[in-house]
C-alpha cells in the first residue's frame, strides 16, 4: 500500500484529484489558546490522510472544524465544496470522535440500528458488525464491553451509514495490536471501495503504514505535508552511530549535525547528510570505531520536525 | 479540473417524510429503552411517588378526606404531579448534561441526525414515563384505595398530568444545558424537592405555612397540581385558564434559556 504511493511522483496526484475537504487559512482559538494558526490542509477523493501530531497539537480541533461542530475564527472550511454544517454533507460523512460516555444501557446492535437510521443507504447490520469485528457482541450492552470493544463500536457507528468520507479522530487509541491491525485492514478496504479517510493519530507507525499522505501538525500549525517517504526525506537525513572519544559538545558543533545523543557506549548523531559529517569525524578521531549509518525513520523525522518547530517558536517569542 | 469538488456531481436525494418519521421514532424508542434499563432512573422516578402513595395514601390515611376529597384520590393528583416532575426533569436534564459534557452529543451532532430528533426523543420519553407513573398510581388507588371516578375523569387527569410533563421537560433541557455531567442530578434535586414541598405535593397545600403558600403561586408544580386536583374535585378552584397560562409561560421561558445554552454550546468547544 505505502509502496505504491512512495513510487508516485510527489507533486502530480494531489492537485489533479478532486478535493473532498479542506481547511483554507483556518485559525481557531479557545480563549487565549491558539489551537490552530492559519492552517491550510486538504483531503482528496480516495486517499487516506493522516494528521500526525503530539497531544494538544490541534488534531481534534481540525477534525471538529471539518465536521462542522464549530466555526473557525478565520479562514474557510469546506467539505464537498460546501459549508461543513450542510445536512447533505452529514449524510455522506462518518465520524469517530473521542467520546467520554456512550449511553451504556443500549446494546451494540441498537446503537448501530439508530445511527444507521440517520443515513439513506446504510450498510446491513451484519456487515457493520463484521467490519468492526463485533460479530459476537451485537447483543451486548455497551456497559459490558472492554475499552477496545467500545472503540470498535464507535468505529461501527462511523461506517454504518456507508459514507463517502470518514473523519476518524484517534481511531485506534486504546486498541491492542491485533485490533489495531484489523482496523487498518478495514480502513484499507474502505479506501478500495472509493472512500476517503482522514484520521488523526500520534502513532507514527500508523501514519506510515496507512496513509497516502501525512500532515504533521504541532502547536496548531502544519509543519510538514507529503507522502510518508517525502516526510522522511524532507527532514530526517541520516543517523550515524559510532564509538568515539570526541565530546558531545564538539560533535554538536560539526556543521550539518542536527542532534547528538549518547546511546550506551556509543553516540548517535543525526545529520542531514552523512558523508561530510563522517569525513569530519574520521579526521578528528582516528580511533573512531563501530561506525554505522542508517536512514532515519519517520520517528526521527517527526522528532526533528516538532523540535525545530518548537525552537522557532521560542526564537519568535 | 484542478481543485474541483465532487460535491454536486451526485444529486441529493430528498429525505422522504417517512424516513424522517422513522428517525424520530427510533430516536424516541431507544431513548425510552435506554432509560428504562437505567435502574437509577426508573428506581427514583417510579418508585418514590409510588412508595409515598402506598404509605401515605393507602396504609396511613386511606379513610381520611381533605376538603371533601378522599385522601387516596387526592394524593393521585399530587403524587402524580410529583412523579411527572421527577420523570421529566431527570429524563431530560441528567441525560443531556452527560451527553453534552462527555462528547456523545457532539458525535450525534456530527451525524446526519435531525437536530430536533434528539430533543423530541427526550420529551416523548419523559411523557411516557410520566404516563407510567400516573397510571400506576391510578391502578394502586383503584385496587387498594377504593378510588372511584368516571372513566372520563381518569382520562382527563392522565391527559392533564402528561401534558404537564412539558414544562418540566423544558426546564430539564435548560438545566441540562447549564449543568455539568455530575452536577446535573444534584442540581435537579435542589430544584425538584423544595418546589414539590412548597407546591403542596407532599403536605396538602392548606397545611403549609402562609409564606410558603405565597411562594407556591409562582411555582409551576403548584399550578399543575391544582389543575389535577380540580379534576378530582379538590384544590382551590382557581381559574383553570390561569394555571395553563402560567405553565405555558414557564415552558417558553425554559425553552428560551435552553436555547441560549444550545447556542453557547455551538460556539464554544468542550471535551
Amino acid at each position: 500500500m505505502s509502496l505504491k504511493v512512495e513510487n508516485m511522483p510527489a507533486t502530480q496526484p494531489i492537485e489533479t484529484r478532486r478535493m473532498v475537504a479542506s481547511l483554507e487559512g483556518v485559525s481557531k482559538n479557545y480563549g487565549p489558546v491558539r489551537a490552530l494558526r492559519v492552517v491550510d490542509f486538504n483531503v482528496c477523493a480516495g486517499e487516506v490522510v493522516a494528521l500526525l501530531g503530539p497531544n494538544g497539537a490541534g488534531k481534534t480541533t481540525a477534525v471538529k472544524l471539518l465536521l462542522g461542530l464549530m466555526p473557525p475564527h478565520n479562514g474557510r472550511v469546506r467539505v464537498f465544496g460546501r459549508d461543513p454544517t450542510n445536512p447533505e454533507n452529514r449524510k455522506r460523512t462518518g465520524a469517530m470522535l473521542q467520546v467520554g460516555r456512550v449511553p451504556e444501557t443500549l446494546r451494540v446492535r441498537e446503537h448501530i440500528d439508530l445511527f444507521s437510521s440517520y443515513y439513506r443507504k446504510p450498510m446491513p447490520l451484519a456487515e457493520v458488525l463484521g467490519a468492526a469485528g463485533l460479530e459476537k457482541l451485537g447483543e451486548r450492552k455497551f456497559s459490558d464491553l472492554s475499552g477496545g470493544q467500545r472503540q470498535r463500536v464507535l468505529f461501527a457507528l462511523a461506517i454504518c451509514g456507508d459514507p463517502d468520507v470518514l473523519f476518524l479522530d484517534e481511531p485506534t487509541v486504546g486498541l491492542d495490536v491485533e485490533a489495531r491491525h484489523m482496523l487498518w485492514e478495514e480502513i484499507r478496504r474502505l479506501v478500495e471501495r472509493g472512500k476517503t479517510v482522514l484520521l488523526t493519530t500520534h502513532y507514527l507507525q500508523e501514519a506510515d503504514t496507512l496513509a497516502d499522505r501525512i500532515a504533521v501538525i504541532n502547536q496548531g500549525a502544519i509543519i510538514a505535508q507529503g507522502t510518508p517517504a517525502e516526510i522522511k526525506a524532507q527532514t530526517s537525513g541520516k543517523k550515524i552511530r559510532c564509538i568515539t572519544g570526541l565530546g558531545i559538545e564538539m560533535l554538536r558543533r560539526i556543521s550539518g549535525v542536527t542532534e547528538v545523543r549518547e546511546d550506551r557506549e556509543a553516540v548517535e548523531i543525526h545529520a542531514r547528510e552523512a558523508e561530510p559529517v563522517v569525513r569530519e569525524l574520521l579526521a578528528r578521531d582516528p580511533q573512531l570505531s563501530g561506525l554505522e549509518i542508517t536512514s532515519a525513520g519517520l520517528e526521527e523525522a517527526f522528532l526533528a520536525l516538532t523540535r525545530n518547530n518548537g525552537q522557532n517558536e521560542n526564537q519568535q517569542n | 479540473m484542478s481543485t474541483a469538488t465532487v460535491a454536486l456531481s451526485t444529486t441529493p436525494l430528498e429525505s422522504s417524510p417517512s424516513h424522517t418519521a422513522k428517525v424520530y421514532f427510533k430516536e424516541a424508542k431507544y431513548e425510552f429503552l435506554k432509560n428504562l434499563r437505567l435502574r437509577m432512573y426508573t428506581a427514583s422516578v417510579l418508585s418514590f411517588p409510588l412508595m409515598f402513595y402506598v404509605l401515605f395514601g393507602l396504609v396511613l390515611n386511606s379513610k381520611e378526606a381533605i376538603g371533601g376529597t378522599r385522601v387516596p384520590t387526592y394524593l393521585i393528583a399530587t403524587y402524580g404531579t410529583f412523579g411527572v416532575m421527577g420523570a421529566s426533569l431527570f429524563g431530560t436534564a441528567a441525560g443531556l448534561a452527560a451527553d453534552r459534557g462527555l462528547g456523545w452529543l457532539q458525535l450525534k451532532r456530527a451525524s446526519p441526525m435531525p437536530p430536533f430528533a434528539y430533543f423530541i426523543a427526550k420529551v416523548v420519553m419523559s411523557m411516557i414515563f410520566s404516563a407510567m407513573v400516573v397510571v400506576a398510581l391510578m391502578v394502586l388507588g383503584v385496587s387498594f384505595g377504593g378510588v372511584r371516578m368516571p372513566i372520563a375523569d381518569f382520562a382527563k387527569l392522565l391527559g392533564t398530568l402528561v401534558a404537564g410533563s412539558l414544562p418540566f421537560s423544558a426546564m430539564g433541557l435548560a438545566v441540562g444545558y447549564f449543568a455539568g455531567p455530575t452536577s446535573a442530578p444534584p442540581t435537579i434535586n435542589l430544584i425538584y424537592l423544595p418546589m414539590s414541598f412548597c407546591s403542596g405535593l407532599w403536605v396538602p397545600f392548606m397545611f403549609l405555612p402562609k409564606v410558603v403558600r405565597q411562594i407556591a403561586l409562582v411555582l409551576p408544580p403548584y399550578h399543575l397540581s391544582q389543575l389535577a386536583l380540580g379534576i378530582v374535585g379538590a384544590g382551590r378552584h382557581e381559574s383553570v385558564a390561569t394555571h395553563w397560562e402560567v405553565l405555558f409561560a414557564f415552558t417558553l421561558i425554559c425553552l428560551g434559556i435552553a436555547r441560549i445554552g444550545f447556542q453557547r454550546d455551538q460556539e464554544k468547544m468542550y471535551g
